[in-house]
């Protein structure tokens, strides 16, 4: 890509810096004379293939097939002989016997056996994210999306995904206590309500209430009365992850609050000042915008694609999106945000940009205009104020407003910028006038600002009340600690980014004992007795006063959508004024953003296996948060060699000591392909003392540098140490020896030669019929009778939606029982996750191009794993699976090692957790539970392919085109992965098998893949394309 | 190793005779016969101990093929469906509708005996369950291993009676199991559906048999009625009235595996 961003020009000089190493010239040098491989997966791989290529020698990545045990060799071979002479016997065993446990009283629309589903939402910083929750005897077992809310759409984030495993973790808070001795909930009632007795006579003057941001229109109802009730209390907000940018930006512009809702699919143009709206958890409705963002991606219909150029400070999904990215330090946006409104005629605001910025950026603001009500301007949630107000005065000034962007009031009720509420709190507990405080959720102890030091605060209280699901680090400097429930325990309500609302409903009864908010802020207002349900109904009884309103309410549960509450779009207009004067930052300093990790967001999902096992979308590195650095200052500080040995594997990572003003935190490095110089990027939501068996130790804690003033940008010092830790990194797992998995091109020159993917010989597949002599049986898939011709299941995957969102690999996680294994079992290279997504770059390490590559099982017509197995546990079925037999499998690994995707995963160890009683409840129960020596993969979803053929044979029918969705393809928000019969000419996924984008994996091993990708095209802009 | 070596040299030189000759004999002669018979004999141990092995894997002990199994409440599946003539669906009611036929819930029991036997000591724990909430124990009789996943209901729209798996129940006092559930039982049946299948309105009928030349059986099949005096050929025409999928697919892994 040539919009590459000087990085010489913007390097300022640092104390104590190696001279530059020469490695990255050489690695540039490289890729200009076209030498290495065009798409690279790591640094290493780019520039030393000598180690590259010793790890590749290896049938998994290091150790991770090795004897680690301290066994001695004879001790081994003994064990060896013995079960070699038992093996036989293994198969010999008596069942025990099993009870069966009826209901005593069974619920009429249970059909034992069968699951219901259940629309409900899962509220994120109080958006709520809607979903359809499958039970099982009314345990919630997997969570998908509700394709009749416009939140959704049938699309899930990797939070949600997670969320049922959270339900079932047995270190959730499970007792009420008083400074840490379980209590009863008769005594806390009793306490609280004396307590609000009290308050009631001051009118609540010390009386205050803390929570995260909230939607809920109940709890808001609610609050608002008690609030009455107590004229003097206050209800305060903090969620270390807010919309304070974005809430000061449209006061900047508009006078007021207001929150904007884009529509991507209306806009030819897209410029994302920093937003990272493809796959950000915190940025409101992104499930839904990356659907209607790659909607005009898909090439279906004609040649139109949208056009992306991203301006970020610190790499994300969307980034690697872009078709023109540009590399900035953080503090450079808000530069090039007025330069650009400048030049946009939002008003001239003088930003100084550097020579090439001004090139990317004339050229951008050149297609802008071009496209007036036709593109949009997105602020990033951790930009300055300013950087907001500017994108509403350019959408203004471009026509769009009304078109791919309205406004609406905000969605969270109450609004108010947090970081200004949670310093009125403080200032009032240290003025002694708190007595009585309510803290609903969150963990503020553990991710205030440090300087605001919360913990001290909270000595000066008389009564502290956490209503928390986990004890945390907050549960110590409170009086109360009420366990909380989890969303799928109770009765609630939610909005989403667009301000739709949808009633939560319960799937189960609370496991811990927990209390719901409702019933907490309840006490307040003597309404201690009612039930959430109760609380929940009465305020909707207000909302919808008519007579027919027991049938409304059943349509609201049943449909998980409250009809017609979307905001109305209001009429705004951005007034430009004096914006506040940027930020100046100190040329000697490094700039230090903080940013929400990508898998366990600010902290609270710290506990969850699943989610601290999923790699990070770029870095790919697990059970760990790093510091982002760019490869030039790696190398410059003498970090990394890009020519040594180190291969990212498992290796001992250096330790850098990050400093702001007198706090230090020493976090591990990670070189980032595409990071701003002179920069460092901390995840938030690691290093807490209190979260559990999962959680607890792992990471070091960002939160400990952030101060109120500085929330996501602080300039500061870096050291570079002499320890090390080891991180556990599996972008080099699995990797396909430079081979080209990954095919992509330009608009233009797809529509000059639409078969682009298809010009190499040597990587087409053979023709089977001009080689007799194989050895593979020729399965014939269309026979069967008319009636029940034979299905061929297939899937394609769409290179150019795929967002790297990390979704779809929980999805497979939840749906197939697939355990974690740890952090060391990760670094050894045996990760569960059956579908991986690789991330492969392509071209200059400082600014490269991104592409995502989900890969399952191929589910080869021609399949490697089969004809090796000695037992038969891998075997093809007749529509075209590959079964994997896990009864059969004695652990050979052979399939594993003829495996060319490198898609089949190993239990080296019982890695499924038989023994704890709550994570039994969450399994799949279609789903076998492995045990350990037991090889598995993906089988395309094999139990959801049954229970629809179980049925549409019930009623003589074939199974219509849709019907089966896999579980990756289910949560997948931009619809990158399509599945059917390939037998069909008229299914989706024949259909996208015939474009001429569709190629094959490795096709010339001729294993006949039934999964095929269908190559990316980006569309970059001609005139900054030829720089 | 070395004698070997040594022996085919000598061997070479052609003095094998005269090395052996000066040799001390070791073992009697009868020591071949002894050889002869240890080896032979544990091969056929060895066969022997295999061959009961598999004997045992398959006997009732292991499978507990025909063991009734003691349960809370002895219920008698003799009384309730061949005497009182129940019907099956009266208390498995999911049985076309899910994998699971579905067990009754106490409810079931005491719409009956809310009214009759209500004070039998039998039906202690009935009652029990019914006002504590607790749910009776019922041993499981019919117990497939876990990872394997067998569908009542499309076994009932196919045509397979109740009692091609679970035999004459209607004549058990307690309940046991008719067949061994094992795979080479299953696949009996899979690899050639045509020797159990019965017309759908037959399946939960217990005193349906199969047609044989002494017993016809008359079948409408699209509209029209045949009469069949062999199973096989009723099989062959109901396989292919009712679709059932070719062999080859109903015996692939994945049918009852996952």
């Amino acid at each position: 890509m040539a919009n590459n961003n000087d990085t010489n020009s913007n390097l300022v000089p640092l104390s104590g810096i190696k001279p530059a190493s020469l490695e990255l010239e050489t690695v540039r040098k490289k890729l200009s004379e076209a030498k290495g491989p065009k798409y690279w997966r790591t640094l290493e791989e780019l520039s030393s293939q000598q180690a590259f290529g010793e790890m590749l020698e290896r049938e998994f990545p290091r150790h991770a097939s090795e004897w680690v045990d301290p066994v001695s060799r004879r001790n081994f071979l003994k064990l060896a002989g013995a079960s070699m002479a038992l093996a036989g016997l293994a198969g010999c065993t008596k069942q025990p016997l099993e009870e069966i446990l009826p209901y005593v009283r069974q619920p009429e629309q249970l059909i034992p056996g069968k699951p219901i589903f259940y629309a409900t939402a899962m509220p994120l910083h109080g958006h709520a994210l809607p979903l359809v929750v499958e039970t099982h005897e009314f345990r919630p077992t997997k969570v998908e999306g509700n394709p009749q809310h416009p939140a959704s759409l049938g699309a899930t984030d990797l939070f949600a995904q997670a969320s049922i495993l959270d339900l079932y973790d047995p270190d959730r808070s499970a007792h009420l206590t008083w400074m840490g001795e379980a209590r009863p909930w008769g005594e806390f009632l009793s306490d609280l309500t004396r307590q609000a007795a009290a308050e009631k006579d001051k009118q609540g003057a010390t009386l205050r209430f803390l929570t995260g941001a909230v939607t809920s229109p109940t709890f808001a109802w609610q609050m608002k009365n008690v609030l009455q009730q107590y004229p003097q209390a206050k209800w305060h907000r903090w969620d270390p992850i807010n919309r304070d940018s974005a809430r000061a930006g449209s006061k900047l512009a508009f006078g007021s609050y207001q929150d904007a809702v884009y529509k991507f699919d209306a806009a030819a143009v897209v410029f994302s000042l920093d937003a990272d709206f493809l796959s950000g958890s915190w940025f409101p409705g992104f499930v839904r915008y990356a659907r209607d963002f790659m909607r005009n991606r898909k090439l279906d219909k004609g040649e139109q694609m949208n056009r992306l150029y991203v301006a970020e400070s610190s790499p994300s999904t969307t980034g690697g999106k872009a078709d023109h990215r540009l590399v900035l330090r953080p503090s450079e946006v808000e530069s090039l945000a007025r330069y650009l409104a400048g030049k946009t005629g939002a008003g001239a605001q003088g930003g100084q940009v550097s020579d090439e910025q001004r090139k990317w950026a004339d050229a951008v603001a050149a297609d802008l205009l071009e496209h007036k009500g036709k593109c949009l301007v997105v602020p990033g949630e951790f930009q300055s104020p300013a950087v907001h107000a500017l994108a509403h005065a350019m959408n203004a000034a471009l026509g769009n407003v009304g078109q791919t962007v309205s406004y609406i009031d905000p969605v969270e009720a109450d609004p108010v910028e947090h970081g200004q509420s949670l310093r009125e709190l403080v200032a009032d507990l240290n003025a002694k006038k708190v007595e009585t405080l309510v803290i609903f959720g969150g963990n503020p102890v553990y991710n205030a600002p440090v300087d605001l030091e919360f913990d001290k605060a909270l000595a000066n209280l008389k009564l502290g009340v956490q209503l928390s699901a986990y004890r945390n680090e907050t549960s110590d400097h409170v009086h109360w600690h009420v366990p909380e429930t989890h969303y799928l325990e109770t009765w609630s309500d939610a909005r989403s980014y667009d301000g739709t609302a949808t009633i939560v409903q319960p799937m189960i009864t609370p496991l811990f004992d927990g209390r719901s908010a409702h019933e907490v802020l309840a006490i307040f207002t003597e309404q201690s007795g009612t039930s959430p349900y109760d609380l929940v109904q009465t305020y909707w009884k207000t909302q919808h006063p008519t007579a027919d309103f027991e049938a409304w309410w059943r349509r609201a549960l049943h449909d998980g959508v409250v009809a017609g509450s979307a905001a109305p779009a209001k009429s705004v207009t951005a007034k430009l004024g004096a914006l506040p004067a940027p930020a100046q930052a100190d040329p000697s300093e490094i700039e230090i953003s903080f940013r929400p990790d990508p898998t366990i967001y600010d902290g609270r999902f710290v506990n969850n296996a699943w989610l601290q096992e999923t790699p990070k979308p770029l870095s790919r590195n697990t059970w760990d948060n790093v510091a982002m650095i760019s490869p030039k200052m790696a190398a410059h500080w003498g970090l990394y060699q890009l020519s040594d040995d180190n291969d990212h594997q498992s290796d001992e990572q250096r330790l850098l000591e990050i400093a702001i003003g007198g706090r230090k935190v020493k976090a591990p490095y990670w070189a980032q392909p595409g990071h701003p110089d002179n920069t460092v990027t901390l995840f938030l939501g690691y290093g807490q003392t209190r979260s559990g068996r999962v959680g607890t130790g792992t990471g070091y804690n960002a939160y400990a540098l952030r101060a109120a003033a500085a929330l996501y940008l602080a300039a500061g010092k870096v050291d570079v140490t002499k320890e090390s830790m080891p991180i556990a990194v599996t972008q080099g797992h699995f990797s396909m020896e430079g081979r080209e998995t990954v095919k992509a091109t330009t608009l233009e020159d797809f529509i000059r030669n639409p078969k682009f993917a298809h010009e190499n010989p040597d990587e087409e597949p053979q023709d089977t019929k001009d080689h007799p002599e194989s050895l593979y049986p020729d399965y014939r898939y269309s026979q069967g009778d008319q009636y029940y011709k034979q299905y061929a299941w297939g899937m394609a995957i769409d290179l150019n939606s795929c967002v790297g969102c990390q979704a779809c690999a929980v999805a497979c996680q939840a749906e197939n029982n697939i355990p974690v294994v740890g952090k060391e079992q990760v670094q050894r290279g045996r990760e569960m996750q059956w579908l991986r997504i690789d991330a492969y770059y392509e071209g200059d390490p400082a600014n490269p191009t991104l592409y995502f590559q989900p890969v399952p099982c191929m589910q080869c017509e021609n399949a490697p794993c089969e004809p090796v197995c000695p037992v038969g546990a891998t075997v093809h079925s007749t529509e075209g699976l590959n079964d994997m037999v896990y009864n059969r499998c004695v652990g050979t690994r052979y399939c594993s090692n003829n495996c060319p995707y490198k898609v089949r995963r190993f239990n080296f160890f019982l890695f499924s957790d038989y023994d704890t009683p709550s994570l039994k409840l969450g399994r799949n129960p279609d789903v076998t539970v492995r045990s350990r020596g037991v090889m598995e993969k993906c089988t395309y979803c094999v139990q959801r392919i049954t229970a629809a053929r179980i049925a549409s044979e019930k009623d003589e029918r074939r199974i219509k085109d849709g019907e089966i969705k896999t579980a990756c393809q289910q949560s997948c928000p931009t619809d990158a992965i399509t599945f059917g019969d390939i037998n069909d000419p008229n299914s989706a996924v024949a259909r996208r098998k015939s474009s001429p984008r569709n190629y094959q994996m490795l096709a010339e091993l001729d294993t006949r893949p039934r999964t095929t990708y269908i190559a990316a095209v980006r569309n970059p802009n001609p005139k900054l394309e030829k720089a | 190793m070395i004698l070997a070596r040594t022996a085919g040299s000598w061997q070479r030189d052609g003095s094998r005779g005269k090395i052996s000759l000066s040799m001390a004999q070791i073992f009697h002669r009868s020591a071949n016969t002894l050889a002869r018979a240890s080896i032979f004999g544990l091969v056929l141990l060895l066969s022997a101990v295999g061959a009961a092995l598999i004997q045992l894997q398959r006997s009732p002990y292991v499978t507990r093929q025909h063991i009734a199994p003691e349960q809370p409440v002895p219920f008698s599946h003799q009384h309730h469906a061949a005497g009182l003539g129940l019907d099956c669906r009266y208390c498995h009611t999911s049985v076309e509708e899910s994998s699971f036929a579905g067990m009754p819930p106490t409810k079931t029991c005491m719409n009956c005996h809310a009214q009759i036997w209500t004070n039998e000591a039998m039906l202690r724990p009935i009652r029990y369950s019914f006002s504590s909430g607790q749910s009776i124990q019922w041993t499981r009789v019919h117990d497939l291993p876990d990872f394997v996943y067998f569908n009542h209901s499309i076994h009932i729209a196919k045509g397979v009676g109740c009692f091609s798996c679970h035999g004459q129940v209607d004549s058990m006092p307690l309940m046991y199991a008719e067949n061994t559930l094992q795979m080479e039982w299953c696949l009996d049946c899979h690899r050639q559906p045509e020797k159990f299948l019965r017309p759908r309105e037959e399946v939960f009928n217990m005193k349906y048999q199969q047609p044989s030349s002494e017993h016809a059986v008359d079948v409408v099949l699209q509209g029209q009625k045949k009469t069949f005096t062999s199973q096989f050929e009723l099989g062959k025409a109901l396989r292919e009235e009712y679709h059932l999928r070719t062999t080859q697919d109903i015996t692939s892994c994945s049918t009852c595996h996952r």
